[in-house]
């Protein structure tokens, strides 16, 4: 885990400070909300339908137990007792009084947390792979450059007023657990010649006009990265659309020039960079990347799993990844219980998650943009102690990317931007699925709602997507098929007329009985629907 | 009618304009009729409401009742948190919203 040092502190005590006094003057009138808001944004504090809602920044989606009781207080001081986690990485929370939020952000600055880049048209938290440093498929641990991005980033003053927000997410590894390409930058570590570079994707994103990301440099050493990222951000903040918001995204830059218009130029800004002398020294990294070093693994351990209990058996099959060292593995979390609220986990349960970090985890959680929760290095030889405490807690249910495994934003139940709810829709399609047979028989399928066009629940990215619409002052939703977030990346494309909410889930059954039809041997919905094609499915849809 | 809504500065809580001051329940909304854009420029003026605006509504015996679900999702609460809103003992409340 990476430790604050004094300039990592003061900048964050310091920010709450000035937080503090930027609230007071506008409950006492000095401010008006037009004065206020963009400040408010700065800390993460937006003003959503019911309340101020407050979005806590978790840096590359890795914590401890000692900040994840932190955000448990905070549910419970300062909340009504829960916090949803989000597509980001991130935490948030719905209920915030705003002359509570100084005193919040205080608080989390005392286990190194913050709000910061959480939103505004700046580079947002850096998001990575949940499986950093415990996943045997990863060339390093993404989570030191990560860091090093989040410094370089932070309060960068050139970044501070981009076109539009802008999102980077680093890999390491050729299977994408992080959406990679669809973000504003994707990095994906590789090795070469004995070290370690950068694959440089930009461009991709989602939102109103989803795009996939172009590779721009197919190589970037690891002592040039901050002088090209810079590159690249400065034409996008040259050029970038300031005078349509929905033209601002770096996607549509590179849509308008072309990507080998936008790599020369930044390759040229890139020579001009480079001589500023902004790379930090290789030390640096290597100071970084020692506060990520390996747990004390064991060695010796028994990979023997006792899988007497059915319900165990299944947990372990569908919830349980491969890890890197012998004797360990990869335990998901998840928080998408069948009629729950996806991402939604109570301040009980968070020190709950917290508690078993630290006895079975070495201390570490991770958040994941699919809104789970993930120890990444547990003992084989505990993992039935493990899931005995999960279901307990009732954080035990064993469908990780089934179709119950739902993404979903918290939509028009919460959110000003909505214009359709989503989590009563991921209630009742879980609710209809509920069968673990079934879902298991389904097998992989990544179902993603999004409430709006803005697309925070990764509807294009979905195998089956759902995008909620206002419909003359009534909820309507777009169903589409094909997407997907991970390596084998691609848009979904939407079937045709929309659905009101039952209509929707019918034709869902509908979609899955056709898949189940037409699928070969070993097929996923994803392979099959690629091999058979979108007309079988638009004619099990609408007839 | 026409109802005048908005957060209150400080907690953050949907508001109604009552007529003589800001309710939390929509209840006691009051129809603002043509001086709603003036009652509107004189309490944001005055810091006692945030980012407040005028909404449709239709009267009911049992009070206004918004015209878009949005406003009415911020009248009652999320639909999925019947115990956050602000009639956790009515099971059906929801109902309301649809």
């Amino acid at each position: 885990m990476y430790r604050y040092d004094e300039y990592d502190q003061s900048i964050v005590d310091a920010r709450v400070d000035e937080f503090r006094d930027q609230v007071e003057r506008r409950l006492s009138g000095q401010l008006t909300e037009d004065q206020f808001k963009p400040l408010r944004l700065m800390n993460g504090l937006y003003l959503q339908l019911h309340a101020y809602m407050l979005r806590v920044a978790v840096p590359y989606g890795t914590l401890d137990s000692r900040q994840m009781r932190m955000l448990a207080h905070i549910a419970r001081t300062y909340d009504r007792g829960y916090g949803h986690f989000t597509t980001r990485q991130n935490i948030q929370f719905n209920w915030i009084k705003l002359a509570d939020a100084p005193d919040i952000l205080a608080e989390l600055a005392t286990v190194e947390m913050h709000a910061i880049q959480t939103s505004g048209n700046c580079i947002r938290n850096i998001s990575a792979d949940q499986y950093a440093g415990a996943s045997a498929d990863e060339v390093a641990d993404p989570r030191p450059w990560a860091e090093l991005i989040r410094q370089w980033s932070t309060f960068h003053p050139e970044f501070s007023y981009l076109p539009r927000k802008f999102k980077i997410a680093v890999i390491a590894a050729e299977e994408d657990r992080a959406a990679m390409r669809l973000h504003d930058i994707g990095i994906r570590l590789v090795a070469q010649d004995g070290g370690i570079g950068a694959q440089i994707y930009v461009g991709g994103g989602m939102g109103r006009t989803p795009m996939i990301s172009h590779l721009i440099r197919d190589f970037v050493a690891a002592d040039d990265l901050m002088s090209y990222l810079e590159a690249c951000l400065r034409v996008y903040n040259r050029y970038g659309r300031r005078d349509n918001i929905y033209k601002a995204r770096i996607k549509i830059l590179l849509h308008e020039i072309g990507a080998d218009e936008y790599r020369r130029q930044v390759e040229e800004e890139f020579v001009a960079v480079k001589q500023l002398g902004l790379d930090p020294p290789r030390a640096e990294l290597e100071r970084i990347a020692a506060m990520f070093a390996a747990p004390a693994f064991e060695t010796g351990l028994s990979a023997h799993v006792e899988r007497d209990d059915p319900d165990f058996a299944v947990w372990i099959d569908q919830n349980v990844r491969p890890h890197k060292a012998p004797g360990y593995a990869i335990v998901n979390v998840s928080l998408k219980p069948v009629g729950g609220i996806p991402g939604d986990a109570s301040a009980d349960q968070i020190d709950r998650l917290a508690d078993l970090a630290q006895r079975y985890s070495f201390d570490e959680l991770r958040v994941t943009h699919a809104q789970n929760i993930v120890l990444p290095h547990v003992r084989q030889r505990d993992l039935q102690d493990l899931w005995r405490a999960l279901v307990e807690a009732g954080l035990a249910e064993p469908n990780l990317d089934l179709i119950t495994d739902i993404i979903a934003c918290p939509g028009l139940d919460y959110c000003s931007l909505a214009n359709a709810r989503s989590i009563p829709l991921a209630q009742k399609i879980a609710t209809r699925f509920a069968d673990r047979d079934r879902q298991r028989e389904l097998g992989e399928l990544k179902l993603k709602i999004s409430g709006c066009i803005n697309a925070c629940g990764h509807h294009h990215a979905g195998h089956i997507g759902i995008l909620g619409v206002d419909r003359k002052g009534t909820e309507n939703y777009q169903l589409s098929l094909g997407g997907s977030g991970a390596e084998d990346v691609s848009l979904a494309k939407i079937t045709g007329p929309g659905f009101d909410e039952d209509g929707v889930v019918d034709a869902i059954e509908r979609v899955t009985d056709r898949y189940l039809a037409e699928r070969k041997a070993g097929e996923r919905f994803l392979d099959t629907y690629r091999r058979v094609g979108f007309a079988p499915f638009k004619e099990a849809i609408y007839g | 009618m026409r109802l005048l809504t908005g957060n209150d500065l400080a907690t953050g809580d949907v508001v109604w304009w009552s007529g003589q001051g800001w309710s939390r329940h929509v209840e006691d909304a009051v129809d603002v009729g043509a001086s709603g854009e003036a009652i509107l420029q004189a309490e944001e003026g005055a810091r006692r409401v945030n980012v407040p605006y005028l909404i449709d509504a239709t009267p009911t015996p049992d009070g206004p009742r918004p015209a878009h679900i949005k406003d009415r999702i911020r009248a009652l609460g999320p639909t999925v948190r019947p115990d956050l809103t602000l009639k956790p003992a009515d099971p059906l409340a929801g109902n309301w919203v649809i």
